[in-house]
């Protein structure tokens, strides 16, 4: 069995080439729709909940927990919904000259 | 049906694949509303693969979780104003950071009900705990600011810094010693002094710099998740916190640039304020020796004019003055005039504020130009209408170098023939500092609520009467 490697350590590879994709992506939007790109990282950052279902999901681990774990998955939704809204909202509004 | 791992994390691969490309949708306009729903797909895959995973074994929170969060953002989503758009994403950016608390909280607990702590998990909930509860404070700082809740002026006392400097090495000290033994009260404490930084890091902040505050924001919060995603060894939540924590880095920088100013001044120096006293602006006018002149004299320049530059500011956005400028443009454009409008990078209170308020009002994107795109066009420009925008177009930033601006890109207004001036009283702008370009001898100022002088010059121009 040939040793295996750290799991943070492979986190570590994962976080380090997305940053560098994220660099790459990030420079290339267009400075007016800077706006729609907070909203929409902010939207995208919203994945927080799928940490939040792990804790809110685990009748194992008590119901203070779960509730820690609802009042989570509450907030991140509201990210969620409401920032994919509020972008595709922003979005919409903007148009060529006809 | 229960997804196996292998499964899941394939699921998590492709959801990390759309939310790539949906960033990459907004490389151009056309194509940014299919890259949003890149983006939605991608959530919708990931939380249906969290569903039917196996962690997760009971739905009742969840679900109602859900519920609660597509109703409470899908009515704020609809309703919100887009003048108010800085506040509702330091809002969200809070609701992250909250999350992202509970969430390092929540694991903590879960994970020791299954004896699963060590070391390395307890550093790393620290670090997604004290990133979170720093996003979630300082964004409620900045949506008080934005809000007009709190003082948009710098909040500042001696000693800040060393203050801040010892809080914050207290924090670490705590995290360090909750790794290493799991000890609550230290958990909480830990988590204590991070919402304190929060509050203490965005304080001294002012006004005009929210551009950069945001954007602080959107990174921290992205590096909360990402923190979350090493916590939890989810790759996906590492990889979406990476690109949030990336864009608002460079988003950052971009508005630290075109204020010349390094992020370490903007974070630590606190220059500008809200207040100022705004004494009869006539009377104040004519002694520091500008001319004020009246809306038809502004309107009988634009009639005839080959070229007229718009260059909008937060002002435009306070007065709503968006959807009179767009009747002003299409009142022009039936004489024949070019309208373009012009926008320097840290116009308004988050990156890209005017964009959205302008096309709001339906005006084309493409009549919209970035400061570097503009500037050569200025000395061929007939008319410059200043829309509540001030140390943007102050030459002081090129002329004077003891001017706390000096070397501030900014958009070249004064080269063009005339430059109409929309102001309400001759108060400087958010640097306070004086606007060089009011003592031009081809600037013009006429006093009044933009909106209302805008709407005037719309009547002028349909009596068509001079």
């Amino acid at each position: 069995m040939p040793e295996a490697l750290d799991p943070s350590l492979v986190a570590l590879y994962v976080f380090v080439l997305a940053c560098f994709i994220g660099y790459w992506v990030v420079w290339g939007v267009t400075p007016s729709l800077h706006t729609p790109l907070v909203a929409l990282t902010n939207a995208i950052s919203g994945i927080v909940l799928v940490g939040a279902m792990l804790v809110a999901g685990d009748p194992e681990s008590g119901i203070l927990v779960q509730l820690i774990g609802f009042v989570a998955v509450l907030l991140a939704s509201i990210n969620v919904f409401g920032g994919f809204l509020v972008t595709h909202r922003m979005l919409s509004m903007f148009k060529k000259k006809k | 049906m229960d997804l196996s791992v292998n499964q899941q994390a394939l699921a998590y691969l492709a959801s990390a694949v759309l939310f790539i490309l949906g960033l990459k949708g907004l490389t151009h306009p056309a194509t940014a509303r299919r890259g949003n729903l890149y983006g939605m797909l991608g959530m919708l895959i990931a939380i249906v693969a969290t569903l039917v995973g196996r962690e997760v074994q009971a739905y009742g929170f969840i679900i109602a979780g859900l519920a609660g969060g597509a109703v409470i953002g899908g009515i704020v989503a609809m309703r919100i104003q887009m003048t108010a758009m800085p506040q509702l994403v330091a809002a969200l950016h809070s609701f992250v950071g909250l999350a992202a608390v509970l969430v390092g909280i929540g694991t903590f607990f879960h994970k020791q009900a299954n004896g699963l702590l060590n070391p390395v998990l307890m550093g790393e909930i620290s670090a997604g705990v004290v990133i979170g509860a720093i996003t979630f404070t300082g964004s409620v700082i900045a949506f008080g600011k934005l809000q007009g809740l709190l003082s948009g002026a710098p909040v500042k006392f001696a000693g800040q810094h060393l203050l801040n400097a010892l809080i914050g090495l207290a924090t670490i000290a705590l995290a360090v010693h909750f790794a290493m033994t799991g000890n609550l009260l230290s958990l909480f404490l830990m988590t204590l002094l991070a919402l304190v930084i929060g509050v203490t890091l965005i304080i001294p902040i002012g006004g005009a710099d929210m551009p950069v505050v945001i954007s602080m924001l959107n990174s921290y919060s992205g590096w909360a998740a990402a923190a979350t995603g090493f916590t939890l060894h989810n790759n996906l939540l590492i990889i979406v916190g990476a690109l949030v924590g990336c864009s608002g880095a460079i988003l950052s920088f971009i508005m630290c640039k075109a204020m010349n100013r390094s992020i370490i001044n903007v974070v630590f120096g606190g220059f500008g304020s809200d207040g100022g006293s705004a004494d009869s602006a006539g009377a104040q006018a004519a002694e520091k020796g500008v001319k004020s002149a009246a809306i038809e004299d502004a309107v009988y320049w634009m009639e005839d004019a080959g070229k007229v530059i718009i260059v909008p500011g937060y002002g435009m956005a306070v007065a709503q003055a968006q959807h009179a400028l767009k009747e002003l443009m299409e009142l022009l454009a039936q004489r024949g005039v070019e309208v373009k409008f012009a926008i320097h990078p840290v116009a308004g209170r988050m990156p890209g504020h005017m964009n959205v308020l302008l096309a709001e009002a339906d005006i084309p994107y493409d009549q919209v130009l970035e400061m570097d795109e503009i500037n050569s066009e200025f000395p061929s420009t007939d008319v410059v209408l200043v829309v509540g925008a001030n140390d943007v177009v102050n030459p002081a930033a090129k002329e004077d170098p003891t001017s706390p601006i000096y070397g501030m890109p900014i958009l070249e207004a004064g080269r063009a023939r005339q430059v109409y001036f929309l102001k309400r009283s001759m108060r400087p702008g958010y640097s306070g500092v004086d606007n060089l370009l009011f003592y031009q001898d081809n600037t013009y100022l006429v006093f009044g609520d933009a909106k209302d002088t805008i709407e005037g010059m719309n009547t002028a121009l349909k009596g068509g009467g001079h």
